[in-house]
């Protein structure tokens, strides 16, 4: 059987976290996104941007959360770009979310 | 010239939807650079959804600010996410395609850019801050 590769630089660990932080990072901005709507005094169309900045954080998570199983082989394949345009997606949905708020 | 670099643009907007296209150019390279790659790719994502959580916060915490004023900072903001997100993807694709084919890494002005952009932004906004500009 295939030995597992020992990798000295924790690669696939770092790449893991980096997709933690940048999920964290959407959470973020779904948070300001929240605040931004009870601000704005819950109109219809502030709730569904706001809905739609949810959507795409959710989105990114299942992206990453994806990309992480992937990852815990021990000689991952490359990320395909499908996930790659998907995750651009999500953050390209957020700031036209963000836009479609602004008072 | 112009035309040269419409011609690479849609090519590597084609790319990013056939990654079986990806794989027949070069070797593959060492896993190891390929992951680097990604988690590059993933620190431009989360520098563009600071930039958009930025549009967000510009609308809420400069509420003294005049509208127009307030509006084209988070605008600003707003695109300037979107754009950094997309150019993150292309960037990701290029580096990817340079590495099989073992050519140099693409350069870039982007990050030049961004950052003097982001510097005149948050330059505005201590002035806005400060003086109490634009109310």
């Amino acid at each position: 059987m295939t030995e597992p590769v020992r990798d000295p630089g924790l690669q696939p660990e770092r790449t893991r976290l980096a997709w933690r932080r940048t999920t964290l990072a959407c959470a973020v901005a779904a948070s300001l996104a929240g605040r931004q709507t009870l601000h704005a005094g819950l109109g219809p169309l502030p709730v569904l941007a706001l809905s739609l900045v949810v959507l795409s954080g959710l989105a990114f998570l299942a992206v990453s959360h994806r990309r992480i199983r992937h990852l815990h082989t021990p000689r991952p394949p490359l990320l395909t770009p499908r996930a790659a345009v998907a995750a651009v997606g999500c953050v390209l949905g957020a700031a036209a979310c963000g836009a479609a708020m602004l008072r | 010239m112009t035309g040269g670099r419409l011609a690479g643009a849609v090519a590597s907007v084609r790319l990013w939807f056939a990654p079986e296209r990806l794989r027949e150019e070069g070797d593959t390279p060492d896993y190891r650079f390929s992951l680097a790659n990604e988690r590059t790719f993933l620190a431009w994502l989360r520098t563009a959804m600071a930039l958009v959580g930025g549009g967000f916060a510009v609308d809420q915490f400069l509420p003294d600010t005049g509208r127009p004023l307030r509006l084209a900072l988070a605008l600003t903001l707003l695109a300037g996410g979107a754009v950094c997100a997309l150019r993150a993807i292309n960037h990701w694709i290029r580096c990817e395609r340079a590495m099989r084919r073992g050519e140099d890494l693409p350069v870039s002005r982007f990050p030049v850019l961004l950052g003097l952009a982001v510097g005149v932004v948050a330059l505005l906004m201590v002035i806005v801050v400060a003086v109490g500009w634009g109310g």
